[in-house]
């Protein structure tokens, strides 16, 4: 790695850190919201600088709409969203202070304490092929129970957030036509 | 082959958006002339053009509470990604950074756009202004992935991310010929993430233009001229994806480039005109029962046309 | 030493992401932390890639899977809440502990 590249990781992980500790000593929800998108930006960008372009902005485009979804249910469940009442929302926080801290130190430590084997191999020319050709060749199976795993999720996410189901729109029988929908009309009714 | 430009690119690049950007508003405006049955000069053309100075001078409104770092992000990040996305394209056989991931790169900045008009509806602290945000990410779900479908096949059929290398796959034919409906749901995406015309719900006039509604002066004119550079780099995008990129008889290839962009433009701004503004749950279920199915096979023809190359 | 700070860094983020998730009380706030975490665990898997195993998928590979965890994890971490909100207007942990032991 080049100078620029070293200087430009550095900024990028101070930035991920600063937008980590600022999602929880900001009172706005909104803030919160973006600072978390801004650090997971810097992820992506960290990953970018890593050598790996593709994973790096489809991270960055993943958690644009995460976050946008997110902040979207922060408006409609937190009781404060705007922080205009700033009010404390913790609970155990020197026990949480404690752990986490304890975690991050033993981190440390096991890094640089570790003997860290030799770099093995160079990186291909095209690293967005060798990760496609990974996961549609050797890594095949976790492809498979990654699809199956995200199938899974949608049908569990639609069944457990919506309240009307099949037989509230089709009756007890699940004969009534057309269906009996808040909003009229739509596709094929 | 497509090449980095050398470093005049980097101002050239958002000038050529910005002059496509005020092309389209002087034809919308010429338009708008004609159905109003007002006379289509010049002057019609440039009238938009004054509201430039107009909000340049205006006094910015002050809401109660705002949020202003947000919302003045949120504003700012729209015509920035617009900007931004544009690096990728080629203009003739130049990019300011022909991106080894192009398309994934257009397509994130495309999506910042959801992050700025939400920062942009929620910042000044108005229910009107907080519906269009909303309005915007609901039309965003609705758009997004027959977007991104059609960006896949276009992908796929050059085997490439690189957007250079998949203006140059169409040699023998253009992509919209064989790939008519991720062209068509490519359009419609263009349309939807500059918020115009038929997806110009989230600044409807039943909620007081939302998004635009408590925006004034300097933050207004960005928001807008957001919406016509991101309808610009669409239009410019399309170029490569779909039509050839600056292939071409006769002319050199900057030439086709522009000229080609230009026609999509003038399509687009002709269409916006002409359709009704959708509901976002409307558009939610037609685009998820009929364009996501329709796109996905639409993906699979150049997925086995490569395989059987 | 390079490779040593960036996996600080992912340690890091680690770290913050726990303490939300332990010490917030909203639903949303944990997953909040939950995310970081996961970023923290994307920042040390791609810093293996590129420092110990280029030549090899698997580095990238874990990014991948912790990318779909983390679309796994908003995904259902809002599912319970809406439907544990929907039942009984609830949307902190301390209220929801009918199982607690």
């Amino acid at each position: 790695m080049d100078t620029v590249q070293l200087a430009v990781l550095a900024a990028l992980g101070v930035l991920a850190l600063a937008g980590g500790v600022l999602v929880f000593t900001c009172n706005s929800m909104a803030r919160v919201t973006f600072a978390l998108l801004g650090s997971l930006c810097c992820v992506g960008g960290v990953v970018t600088v890593l050598g790996l372009p593709y994973l790096g902005v489809v991270i960055v485009l993943m958690m644009v709409m995460e976050m946008v979804v997110m902040a979207v249910f922060m408006i409609a469940y937190m009781m404060n969203p705007a922080g205009l009442m700033p009010m404390s929302m913790l609970h155990n926080k020197r026990g949480s202070l404690a752990v986490s801290g304890a975690v991050f130190v033993a981190l440390v430590t096991a890094v640089f304490v570790t003997p860290w084997p030799a770099k093995v191999g160079e990186p291909p020319s095209d690293t967005t092929f060798q990760v496609g050709k990974a996961l549609m060749g050797e890594q095949m199976l976790t492809m498979v129970v990654l699809g199956f795993v995200l199938l899974a999720t949608m049908v569990g996410a639609t069944v457990l957030a919506t309240h009307r189901g099949r037989y509230d729109r089709f009756g007890d029988d699940l004969d009534q036509r057309p269906a009996r929908d808040p909003v009229r009309g739509g596709v094929g009714r | 082959m497509t090449e980095t430009a050398s470093w005049w690119s980097l101002p050239a690049a958002p000038a050529l958006l910005l002059t496509g950007a005020v092309l389209a508003v002087a034809g919308d405006a010429l338009l708008a002339a004609r159905d109003a049955g007002r006379p289509r000069t010049v002057a019609a053309a440039v009238r938009p053009l004054l509201e430039v100075v107009r909000l340049l001078a205006a006094q910015p409104r002050r809401m109660p509470a705002p949020d202003r770092l947000l919302w003045r992000s949120g504003v700012v990040t729209v015509p920035v990604a617009a900007v931004l996305s544009v690096l990728v394209v080629p203009f003739g056989h130049r990019a300011v950074a022909d991106l080894s991931v192009g398309v994934v790169w257009f397509n994130a900045m495309e999506v910042l756009t959801w992050a700025g008009l939400w920062l942009a509806g929620w910042g000044p602290n108005a229910a009107f202004s907080l519906i269009g945000g909303y309005r915007f990410v609901a039309q965003g779900l609705a758009y997004e992935l027959p977007l991104m479908f059609a960006l896949i096949s276009a992908a796929t059929g050059a085997q490439s991310l690189r957007v250079g290398e998949i203006a140059e796959a169409q040699q023998g034919l253009w992509f919209a010929v064989w790939m008519p409906v991720a062209f068509v749901v490519y359009l419609a995406g263009v349309l939807a993430f500059s918020f115009l015309g038929p997806f110009g719900y989230p600044v409807g006039r039943d909620i007081a233009s939302g998004v635009l509604g408590e925006t004034s002066g300097v933050d207004r004119l960005l928001l807008q001229a957001g919406r016509w550079l991101w309808l610009t780099s669409g239009a410019a995008m399309a170029v490569p994806l779909f039509l050839g990129g600056g292939a071409g008889p006769g002319l050199p290839a900057w030439a086709w480039s522009a000229l080609k962009t230009l026609l999509v433009l003038a399509l687009l701004v002709w269409v916006l005109r002409r359709l009704p503004v959708l509901r976002a749950d409307r558009y939610v279920e037609l685009a998820w029962v009929v364009l996501v199915p329709l796109s996905i096979l639409q993906a699979l023809v150049p997925a086995l046309v490569v395989l059987n190359r | 030493m390079t490779f040593q700070l960036v996996l600080v860094l992912a340690a890091g983020l680690f770290s913050v992401g726990l303490f939300g998730a332990l010490s917030q009380q909203s639903i949303v706030m944990i997953m909040m932390g939950i995310e970081l975490m996961i970023g923290g665990i994307i920042v040390a898997a791609a810093a293996f890639w590129h420092f110990l195993a280029p030549a090899a998928a698997g580095g990238q590979v874990i990014v991948v899977a912790a990318v779909v965890a983390m679309a796994v994890e908003m995904a259902m971490g809002f599912a319970v809440t809406t439907a544990i909100y929907r039942a009984r207007q609830v949307d902190m942990t301390d209220m929801a502990e009918d199982l607690k032991g």
